[in-house]
């Protein structure tokens, strides 16, 4: 059943790495696009299931599977590329005010599966139910609080004004977070679900499946598929299912089925390449971890290229002590940093940390966890440190995190850099795994975020995070490949992070 | 036999109290709630305070027991935490597939291991009594989900006669979805059944009334129905009762591999997402099935061989 137990935690982890992770795709780039598309057909796509947990209420979901269905009928203002840089979808365009507090944002000519044109009242409509705060459970609830709700209006049916309660560059990157849906204005009822999707919806049963069939009159191009069906299943079965001809498309599948599927002709693999995170996370406000020179010690001791060929069956990059490798933002002229046990050494012992146990909690919440620590553990042996690894609950890990152990595993998926630090590493972060709460890191970054120039914000991004490296908590080891299974005859499928535009994404894929 | 019914009735009901409080019990005991199984770094720990509160998980246990339990002898089996619907719909909406698994694996079952048994039996210690008991005492050695990888593997992967899972298809559509994970089950359930119906045919053979029966003549025909079958029958019977547990854990394993929506898997879910109400009114339906079962099978043995109702 660990499987069953996987498929919870990914998401709020779900993550990616875009463009350098697309270049060495190899077999599984862009699956062909040689052949002319053909239109018709049904497509069976198998995602990890979540059982009674699947909904169909776009504002709620957080399992890949919800995100797919709802992105099969639904669309958002704006959606992420591969480098996990916000694109135009429902907005056609944005502009914000020299403060980047207010942006106008312009609508697409689009309409619902009833006929009805998207207007503005439909996304102030949709935004305030986001905020209700009598559903606690609405997933971006937190990413879009900076929400003025009171002062945002409809100048006109086209455009609408949304007012933010603190300046932000980035806002245009949170309309494109998970739970961000267009709906209907007066939406009340999610088991009929009516968007401005590629798909029409058919049919729903939780933990099962989602039947759709195309919408002719979708603003985007029609789909070339006709009928779309997104299923529920666990590993084994999503490869059965495949393999088996009972699908055309799985979703996050393991290395070791990569590998056997690879030697065969039936299925193709298209992998995406470091498209996820793997840390350890070292709490910069307990004991060892308090003192810098130990958490440079143990990022020192890593050794990564090893990590990533265990672990993740060498399909994924090493990582360098920072989250979202190849996004929008990433410092790429960064050194690589390298395994140095005698230097390591020598700061331990600085520290006076040699010969001490030190405690590493961890969980096999997600695929590797477990391996991983006790790997570590071995490589910082070498430098006479015993890291003991204690298991915990894999159901309750994300929450167990924030409060126990000095040390842990981290996993996190694809989403914009940016909103990577607001969640984890502001003093006031909801899930500030590292505890790291600098006052001056805080400013420093809300300086950054209202800074209009993207060469500028970049840059100051870029030294936020080579002071990450240096001396934050995260020690970033790999990035692991997100791997999808289709059958030869399926067309069109890219190779891109999880969250982004076009993943889980089947308007445009075809069957040869 | 009729006040026999009604003891075990009432025995029955004082269970199915003590296994409700049981099961809180235990998912209590589980870390976290459903509110922290929400908990998965997409909503924030305020999300999840407002959501402790409006589930009502903040209220103590004891009040959300009888409150539950309240409800439940109204014969409302109330609200599930995660999805929101009703216990009764995620209880009927699983029953289903795990039914009409159970039910076509004991059609095929049945038959079999009587007919199994009976050959064994009356061919005791012969060639064909022992070739067939190495091949059932073997193949109830090995675990279900081998059984299944290894058909799925041959049958599905390798030749593609039959489906490998119910991924995307409808029993209605293709019955065919039946065959593999009711070949799976049939494994050691034909195996055990048949091995009691053979020990039950052995013993009424070497009965005295049976071999009396045979010294004055009776067709061996009417002998093996109206002699010995009823009484080889008995331990056939409770056996198959017992069965019962039997399929269950096989059942788990199907649902999983074959990716099946049904009793197993619901119960796994609600399990894994702390969702009490609907573990609870999973676990009383099941209780109340392998009540009725054993009260059935009781009372089947009692009517086939009255005599087993002084030995109770």
């Amino acid at each position: 059943m660990s499987d069953a137990l996987n498929r919870r935690g990914f998401l709020g982890l779900a993550g990616g790495l875009g463009l350098a992770a697309m270049t060495g795709c190899g077999s599984g780039g862009s699956t062909g696009s040689a052949a002319e598309p053909t239109a018709g057909g049904r497509l069976r796509a198998v995602f990890a299931g979540g059982g009674a947990k699947e909904v169909l209420d776009p504002h709620l979901q957080s399992l890949f599977v919800d995100i797919a269905r709802h992105k099969a009928i639904y669309e958002k203002l704006v959606e992420l590329g591969p480098d996990l840089k916000p694109l135009p979808r429902l907005a056609e365009k944005w502009e914000p005010d020299a403060q980047a507090a207010t942006w106008r944002f312009t609508l697409r000519d689009a309409t619902f599966h009833d006929g009805k044109k998207l207007t503005s009242e439909d996304v102030l409509y949709s935004l305030a139910r986001i905020a209700d705060p009598n559903t606690p459970e609405r997933v971006a609830q937190s990413s879009l609080a900076a929400l003025d709700l009171k002062r945002c209006k409809a100048i006109d049916k086209k455009t609408v004004e949304l007012v933010l309660t603190a300046p932000n560059a980035e806002f245009p990157a949170l309309l494109a977070g998970i739970g961000t849906q267009i709906v209907r204005d007066g939406f009340k009822d999610p088991t009929k679900p009516v968007g401005t999707g590629a798909f029409r919806f058919v049919s729903f049963e939780a933990g099962r499946s989602l039947v759709a069939n195309r919408y002719d009159d979708y603003w985007d191009g029609a789909a070339k598929i006709e009928e779309l069906q997104i299923l529920s299943a666990d590993a084994e079965a999503r490869a059965n299912a495949l393999q088996g001809g009972q699908a055309e498309y799985a979703n996050e599948m393991t290395a070791t089925f990569a590998r056997t599927a690879e030697a065969g002709k039936s299925v193709k693999i298209v992998a995406a390449k470091g498209s996820t995170t793997q840390a350890f996370v070292m709490k910069v406000d307990q004991p060892p971890f308090d003192n810098p020179d130990v958490r440079m010690a143990f990022k020192l001791l890593a050794d990564r290229q090893r990590l990533v060929d265990v672990v993740l069956a060498g399909r994924g990059a090493v990582g360098n002590d920072l989250f979202g490798k190849g996004f929008q933002y990433y410092p790429k002229d960064l050194p690589q940093r390298e395994r140095n046990v005698e230097e390591a050494k020598a700061l331990l012992k600085k520290a006076g940390l040699l010969n001490k146990e030190v405690e590493i909690f961890t969980s096999d919440a997600t695929a590797g966890f477990v391996e991983a620590a006790t790997l570590f553990a071995e490589q910082v042996g070498e430098a006479g440190v015993k890291l003991k690894v204690t298991t915990g609950s894999a159901q309750t890990y994300a929450k167990d995190l924030l409060t126990k152990g000095a040390i842990g595993s981290h996993r996190s998926g694809a989403m914009p850099i940016p909103q990577y630090v607001t969640d984890r590493l502001l003093s006031k972060s909801p899930f500030n795994v590292t505890h790291w709460r600098r006052p001056t890191f805080d400013a420093a970054f809300a300086a950054a975020q209202v800074q209009t120039d993207e060469a500028a914000r970049a840059a100051k991004y870029g030294e936020l995070q080579k002071t990450l490296r240096d001396q934050g908590g995260i020690l970033a080891w790999g990035h692991p490949d997100f791997l999808v299974a289709v059958s030869a005859k399926v067309q069109g499928v890219q190779a891109v992070p999880p969250n982004t535009l076009d993943s889980g994404r089947f308007d445009k894929v075809w069957l040869a | 036999m009729r006040s026999y019914a009604a003891q075990r009735a009432a025995l029955a009901i004082v269970q199915l109290a003590v296994l409700s409080v049981l099961v809180f019990v235990l998912t209590a005991l589980l870390p976290g709630d459903a509110a922290d199984m929400r908990f998965t770094e997409t909503l924030t720990p305020e999300q999840v305070v407002r959501l402790r509160e409006q589930l009502g998980l903040d209220q103590p246990a004891l009040e959300r027991f009888m409150h539950w339990f309240g409800n439940v002898l109204t014969g409302d089996l109330g609200t599930s935490l995660i999805s929101g619907g009703p216990v009764l719909e995620i209880v009927k909406a699983s029953v289903g597939a795990t039914l009409v698994l159970t039910v076509a694996t004991l059609i095929v079952v049945v038959p079999l291991a009587v007919a199994l048994g009976i050959l064994m039996g009356t061919r005791e210690n012969g060639r064909l009594d022992r070739i067939i008991t190495s091949i059932t005492l073997a193949l109830s050695a090995i675990p279900d989900f081998v059984i299944a990888v290894v058909l799925v593997a041959l049958f599905s992967l390798k030749l593609g006669w039959l489906p490998a899972t119910w991924v995307g298809g409808s029993l209605l559509a293709s019955p065919v979805l039946l065959v593999l994970p009711v070949a799976v089950l049939l494994g050691r359930t034909v195996c055990l059944l048949s091995r009691q119906v053979r020990a039950g045919t052995i013993n009424a053979l070497h009965a005295e009334y049976v071999v009396q029966a045979r010294r004055l003549g009776v067709p061996r025909r009417r002998l093996l129905l109206r002699h010995v079958l009823p009484n080889a029958a008995v331990p056939g019977v409770q056996e198959l009762a017992r069965t019962g547990d039997t399929l269950l854990g096989g059942v788990l394993v199907v649902e999983a591999i074959f990716a099946i929506p049904g009793f197993a898997t619901a119960l796994v879910d609600g399990v894994e997402t702390r969702d009490v109400p609907v573990v609870q009114g999973l676990t009383l339906v099941l209780a109340v099935v392998a009540l009725l079962i054993n009260l059935g099978a009781d009372l089947v043995c009692n009517r086939l061989v009255p005599r087993t109702e002084l030995l109770r």
